[in-house]
């Protein structure tokens, strides 16, 4: 591995990142667990409940468990679990703001009425960071990533060469229809889906040596998030070419996502292990094996349902 | 076109199918004029040869003449009398290079299933089941040839078919299962299986200069061939020990080289025996009977080679690793890399020195296939080789 490892969509394969709302929470739990255990008396007065015998344990009780909240958050690992703990605590906290509403009049009364609309504030800020926070954490686990190698039996130059065309591609990738260079960085794709769905998006060349490695991502903005690099290493004892592709793409959820599933199929690994033998079979034979039973070349769905193997009738060819 | 196509379990038909056309640039289309019913497709017939489907169209040893090239290729042109390989290889890859065709790294569209069960996967074959490409085979008016470019070979009009058609793959495979033996002076050589392959191989083992050849079968009339035309000595299985018999007639060494000619489908001498592994297969608790095989590596001299030319598909129940692995045996083994092998060995019948169709017992025209695979199978009217004629 070299340097141009790093040059992938951060996005895609970097480490987990760090969403900002429930960090926060963990700071404002620390602040009022820490005032709740030093000052029970003061918070008592500000939240209108100086009166009951029980608030000298509850508070400084509620004050401990905020800095539980506060410890998971700050830390910022596993920020979904950790914020759903804090709108549990909330759901806890109105509760109790309830019953102590209910028994006071007054100026207590307003400020246990003020106290439980700034908790309820803050609940709404708590379920907002625990659904942001599971929503990406799915949308991470979604991303697919794969690295597959074929041995191709010409040399790294002429395999680069190939890739390096971009409109090349469609020749060997089954799911896209077409590519077309804009420039010589930038590019537009177009995937078939199935049921004549298309998915289009924009890619550009973010590393490119000649010879030995070219890495490609998908614009910002694509409904895809897409990247890949490939490497041309000199196979030992000189037969030809390792061809190595590193690919990263967060299908999105819904029916877009189902679209894409299915353009992949059930194993996006073999469709492209499928596409890796068809760049072999182009450079070295000069196009795509056909038999009669796999009329159209590699694919792992038509492996699954093949016509017979007898010529093909005058309306398939 | 008519064309012979797989319908199922024990069950061929001739049926009328679309003409083949190019589909590839490298391909030809050649009409057919002679082509043989393997005993490897009476595995395909038995059904053990996985993926399958209805009307599949068998066959992969068949000759004829060129009536359409692709763009890309130069070396052969309409008209050309040509012997097919029956293993398709694009000749372009690292194994091709090597002389490996018949694993062709190119040549299967299918290799995805093939590497679940078998690791990596084997060229495509014609009419040899899906898991080997899903190609229609050659038992037919016309064939489509991929890599006609690499695989195809002329034939000069002084070989007749009946000797050229032996090219596609029976002399071949047999000729490797020979040469895999490195015979060398004063080798005794044995052969299981007195079929197509059995007897051209131990006819090459001769050519290839071993002192004696022993022919293991049980039926009289195939003996009897391997006597008058492999100069062989042999064994009926059914009258005598087969272990006993090897060792008396090498005075306690055993062979120095044994050749399976027989896969997947062997029989034992033994009916219990015979009963166990039938009945496993049966239930698919193995997919061979391997017992061909097994007697082999037990025969074989000590630091021997066991020669495996015999069609296998799947999986071997018992075998016997410890006497292989203790008395340091070589195995050697494969589908025939026959593109190697098709000039030299046409040369060897141009000079006279083997004529392969002796094994030729039945000429049928095409239409009656289903009539040769039934008496191929059955052994009946004293059948060895089945050649259709188109």
């Amino acid at each position: 591995m070299d340097e141009a490892d790093e040059v992938l969509l951060p996005e895609l394969d970097g480490p987990e990142p760090k969403p900002l709302l429930p960090r926060a929470l963990g700071w404002l739990s620390l602040a009022l667990g820490v005032g709740a255990l030093a000052a029970p008396g003061r918070l008592a007065q500000l939240t209108g409940v100086d009166d009951s015998p029980l608030a000298p344990t509850v508070i400084p009780a509620v004050g401990a468990r905020e800095l539980v909240h506060a410890a998971g958050l700050i830390r910022g690992r596993r920020p979904a679990g950790w914020a759903w703990t804090r709108v549990a605590g909330d759901a806890m906290d109105l509760t109790l703001l309830g019953r102590a509403w209910g028994d006071r009049c007054g100026e207590r009364r307003r400020r246990v009425a003020l106290t439980t609309a700034v908790v309820g504030g803050i609940a709404v800020a708590d379920l907002l960071a625990a659904v942001g926070a599971a929503r990406s954490r799915r949308a991470r686990e979604r991303v697919i990533r794969m690295e597959i190698g074929v041995t191709v039996n010409r040399t790294p130059a002429d395999a680069y060469r190939f890739w390096r065309d971009v409109e090349n591609l469609p020749r060997f990738m089954s799911h896209l229809e077409s590519v077309r260079a804009e420039d010589l960085r930038r590019s537009h794709w177009i995937a078939r889906g199935p049921a004549s769905r298309r998915i289009e998006w924009d890619a550009e060349i973010v590393d490119d040596r000649p010879n030995r490695s070219i890495a490609w991502r998908s614009l910002p903005g694509t409904r895809v998030p897409n990247a890949g690099r490939v490497r041309f290493v000199p196979a030992p004892g000189d037969r030809g070419t390792e061809v190595r592709v590193q690919l990263r793409y967060a299908p999105p959820a819904g029916a877009l996502g189902r679209v894409v599933a299915k353009l992949f199929g059930e194993e996006p690994e073999q469709q492209v292990r499928d596409d890796l033998r068809r760049f072999k079979q182009v450079l070295e034979t000069g196009e795509v094996v056909r038999s009669e039973g796999s009329p159209d070349g590699i694919s792992v769905r038509q492996q699954v349902i093949q016509r017979p193997a007898q010529p093909l009738p005058p309306a398939r060819r | 076109m008519k064309a012979t196509a797989w319908m199922g379990t024990d069950s061929v038909k001739v049926i009328n199918v679309p003409d083949p056309t190019i589909m590839n640039a490298r391909d030809a289309i050649v009409r057919i004029t002679s082509t043989a019913i393997c005993g490897s497709d009476l595995h395909l017939y038995h059904g053990y040869i996985p993926d399958m489907r209805k009307g599949d169209i068998l066959g992969h040893e068949f000759m004829g003449e060129v009536v359409e090239v692709g763009p890309q290729v130069r070396n052969l042109k309409p008209g050309d009398r040509v012997v097919v390989p029956f293993p398709i290889a694009c000749g372009r890859c690292n194994s091709c290079q090597r002389g490996l065709y018949s694993v062709c790294e190119n040549s299967n569209p299918n290799a995805g299933i093939a590497e679940k069960i078998m690791g990596h996967s084997p060229a495509g074959i014609f009419g040899y089941s899906h898991l080997l490409g899903g190609y229609a085979g050659g038992q037919a008016e016309y064939a489509r040839v991929p890599f006609a470019d690499v695989g195809p070979i002329k034939v000069p009009d002084d070989v007749p078919d009946d000797q050229a058609v032996m090219l596609a793959d029976v002399f071949p495979t047999a000729f490797m299962g020979a040469e895999m033996c490195d015979i060398k002076p004063g080798d005794v050589i044995a052969v299981w299986g007195a079929g197509p392959v059995g007897l051209l191989a131990a006819a090459s083992a001769r050519m290839l200069g071993a002192e004696r050849v022993i022919v293991i079968d049980r039926y009289p009339y195939r003996l009897r061939l391997a006597r008058e035309h492999a100069g062989a000595e042999t064994i009926n299985y059914e009258d005598s020990d087969v272990l006993d018999t090897l060792n008396a007639m090498t005075a306690g060494r055993g062979p120095d080289a044994c050749i399976d000619a027989v896969g997947l489908e062997g029989h034992h001498g033994n009916a219990a025996m015979y009963a166990y592994d039938r009945a496993k297969q049966a239930v698919r608790l193995e997919t061979e009977r391997p017992f061909a095989l097994r007697q082999a590596i037990l025969a074989c001299r000590s630091g021997g080679v066991v020669s495996v030319i015999g069609a296998y598909g799947g999986f071997v129940d018992k075998f016997p690793m410890g006497a292989f692995m203790n008395r340091s045996l070589i195995m050697r083994t494969g589908q025939c890399h026959v593109q190697r092998y098709t000039r030299p060995l046409l040369d060897r019948i141009q000079r006279g020195d083997i004529d392969p169709s002796f094994i030729i017992s039945h000429r049928l025209p095409l239409k009656d296939a289903p009539k040769g695979y039934k008496i191929f199978q059955k052994k009946q009217d004293d059948c060895t080789k089945v050649v259709l004629k188109v």
